[in-house]
């Protein structure tokens, strides 16, 4: 009966040492929870790239399911995520939108003249200030929206084959159940 | 080493520590008055950077530090808004995440209530050990073997 308290302490180290495991294991600290998840996807105006003089909103994005990708020539990850984002363009219909995110115009009509260009159309954000409504703390983020301009997944970090096909292709079959998206592989 | 040289390196050290504290970063930014930079300065102290995990705004170097300290002031400057309504306003942006002080909410009551349960936990263990009635004196034949034990080397 006495012994067994002493085996208490024993019990809270492993408890302990339990609680931390997991919690080390839980998320990548680096990655933040977005704010924006489930909510309307904010009011912006901002200019197009390559065509300044036509400015576009929030409303441009309605009406079908959009991935919006915040990109940056400056960003060595955007160049990796580039490859996947021609093969999403070319095997599905979903529509995606860029948002060039605080980088240089020339720049970046030369990236998507030289590697292809994946998006309906690209908005640029000279300033970071859509950046900034969105939440974004580095490039690449992505953000899927379904027809009303809900976020409904976001992504920090570069799109891949993997987040592709366990992550967006599930969530645009539950948005587009009507429309045949193709997987890919 | 002699003291010259132990000198010598000490006061670079202490200006090494100099030349850091002068690199954090400066904006150069106008305020009407005195109160609406103070008011900037606290909120940019007050708030984590987004990229940087453990610097506030005011701290980094980073661009999005940047970008938030721009925000901040204009929010502070432009849009005369009240420093709860900055605070609700890079909450809705960037999360709970940019106050280092967590929100009372279901998720964090664990976070909040813990230290509490551990006070609690504390003065229960401490109660128990007081309680505790003393040791019986050794007897005489106690003694003697404790002694045996102590000395048997």
């Amino acid at each position: 009966m006495k012994r067994t308290g002493l085996f208490v302490p024993l019990a809270v180290f492993f408890l302990i040492v339990g609680i931390g495991f997991a919690g080390f294991q839980l998320t990548d600290p680096h990655k933040l929870p977005s704010a924006l998840l489930g909510k309307a996807f904010p009011e912006f105006t901002v200019p197009l790239l390559g065509d300044p003089d036509t400015q576009v909103d929030r409303r441009a994005l309605l009406g079908r399911p959009v991935l919006v990708n915040v990109w940056a020539t400056w960003c060595p990850t955007c160049k990796a995520e580039h490859d996947e984002l021609m093969r999403i363009s070319a095997i599905s219909d979903l529509r995606l939108v860029g948002v060039n995110y605080k980088d240089d115009a020339q720049l970046a009509l030369r990236w998507l003249a030289d590697y292809g260009d994946p998006y309906d159309f690209t908005m640029q954000d000279l300033t970071g200030s859509l950046g900034v409504e969105l939440g974004v703390y580095g490039a690449p983020e992505s953000f899927l929206l379904n027809a009303e301009g809900i976020v409904v997944y976001k992504r920090v970090g570069e799109i891949n084959r993997r987040i592709w096909e366990q992550e967006i292709v599930p969530r645009l079959a539950v948005l587009m159940d009507d429309v045949d998206v193709p997987s890919g592989g | 080493m002699s003291p010259p040289v132990v000198k010598a390196l000490l006061v670079s050290m202490i200006l090494c520590c100099a030349a850091a504290e002068g690199a954090a970063p400066v904006d150069t930014y106008t305020f009407a008055d005195t109160h609406q930079e103070s008011r900037y300065r606290a909120l940019i102290d007050e708030f984590r950077c987004p990229k940087c995990l453990n610097t506030n705004l005011s701290g980094s170097d980073a661009p999005i530090a940047m970008d938030l300290r721009r925000t901040v002031y204009r929010l502070v400057t432009v849009e005369h808004l009240e420093d709860g309504e900055i605070r609700t306003y890079l909450q809705e942006r960037y999360g709970d995440f940019v106050l280092y002080d967590p929100p009372f909410k279901p998720a964090t009551w664990a976070l909040w209530l813990a230290p509490v349960g551990f006070v609690l936990i504390s003065v229960l263990v401490l109660l128990r050990v007081l309680r505790q009635p003393p040791a019986e004196p050794l007897s005489v034949s106690e003694t003697e073997r404790l002694r045996v034990i102590l000395d048997d080397d």
